[in-house]
């Protein structure tokens, strides 16, 4: 069974709470905050990506019961898969790669540890993107995260090096997607796909903290 | 179409409906029937946007078994594109390439390059020809 103690990240099982838990925290985020994604996209991009992650988290909400049913790898996989489909901007492939990614190296390769397929995945992410960290895109959040849980920081630390990793992306130039071409003019601005993330991840943290399996 | 053609498809992806079908017109003036051609624009809510799915079908739809060739309009319309490429299976995926050109000219001169019957290379070729390198 999982276990969830410490604080400490539980080792990823068949669990039918735990994806249902995991999809409900990051619909509410998402929901809660897409005014605010938007309102960041408009001052650097195209104002959509609140939409965009909202009609992404609606259509994975919607199929909360049969991703239950699923292990826990084909269920992250298929969530994937799903906000490709749905998501309708570039945040949908990125997305999308990464739970792809980690659905199938988690299905695959019991001996790996969370950190190195999460590792592996951002990498994907960086491919699909052909971004950099520092680019001012979701990496520069993703990469922190990863760096933390290969560490084994505690989930409250993790969420926290999310959050402000996301506002560090204000500093940054924007060199992939429409905000690299305001130049120096993205300076000063969150990158909204770096804020998404952190709610995310934040998101997770947090039900992860409560989570306390049956 | 199914694939029986002679000649390269062609697949025109823009964020906006209005745009992808107005080049798709401008691409059948010039070549009539003898191109496979598809389009794809907007979300799957029929909003500003880019949506993997749509472009699979569209994909499937300009489907050529001498290979299609694929234009985009921004960042998210290529990386969605890349996206249903994928899906389409190993078998098939290197048979489609998203080329590195303006989506109108470049779709409208590659169509003219498919009509002759040029390969999927040359076609490709032919319209990034237009960007500067």
């Amino acid at each position: 069974m999982v276990k969830s103690h410490e604080g400490r990240l539980p080792s990823l099982q068949t669990d039918r709470e735990l994806v249902l838990g995991l999809i409900e925290a990051c619909h509410e985020a998402i929901v809660i905050h897409a005014d605010d994604l938007c309102e960041l996209d408009r001052a650097i991009g195209d104002g959509d990506h609140g939409t965009n992650m909202r009609r992404g988290c609606e259509a994975v909400y919607l199929d909360r019961e049969r991703l239950g049913s699923l292990p826990l790898p084909q269920a992250i996989e298929t969530i994937g898969m799903t906000l490709v489909m749905s998501v309708g901007g570039a945040s949908g492939p990125l997305y999308g790669t990464l739970l792809i990614e980690i659905g199938r190296r988690l299905g695959t390769r019991d001996e790996a540890d969370f950190a190195t397929i999460l590792g592996e995945a951002i990498d994907a992410v960086a491919r699909r993107g052909r971004a950099l960290a520092g680019d001012k895109t979701l990496l520069d959040v993703l990469y922190p995260v990863q760096t933390e849980m290969a560490r084994q920081s505690a989930l409250i630390n993790i969420a926290k090096r999310a959050e402000v990793s996301a506002r560090l992306t204000a500093e940054m130039k924007a060199m992939r997607g429409r905000a690299s071409f305001l130049g120096d003019r993205s300076i000063g601005h969150v990158d909204p796909g770096a804020s998404s993330c952190a709610l995310l991840t934040t998101a997770i943290c947090r039900y992860l903290r409560e989570y306390r399996p049956a | 179409m199914k694939g029986n053609t002679a000649n390269v498809g062609i697949v025109i992806v823009s964020h906006s409906p209005l745009v992808a079908k107005g080049t798709a017109d401008m691409v059948r003036q010039m070549v009539g029937d003898t191109v496979p051609l598809s389009w794809c624009g907007g979300n799957s809510e029929g909003g500003l946007g880019t949506n993997a799915t749509g472009i699979l079908a569209a994909i499937e739809a300009a489907w050529s078994d001498h290979g299609v060739a694929v234009f985009v309009d921004l960042g998210g319309a290529e990386t969605n594109s890349e996206m249903a490429i994928e899906m389409l299976g190993e078998s098939r995926s290197g048979m489609v390439a998203i080329c590195n050109a303006p989506i109108v000219e470049g779709a409208v001169i590659a169509a003219a390059e498919a009509s002759g019957g040029a390969s999927l290379a040359k076609v490709v070729a032919t319209a990034e020809e237009l960007s500067p390198s």
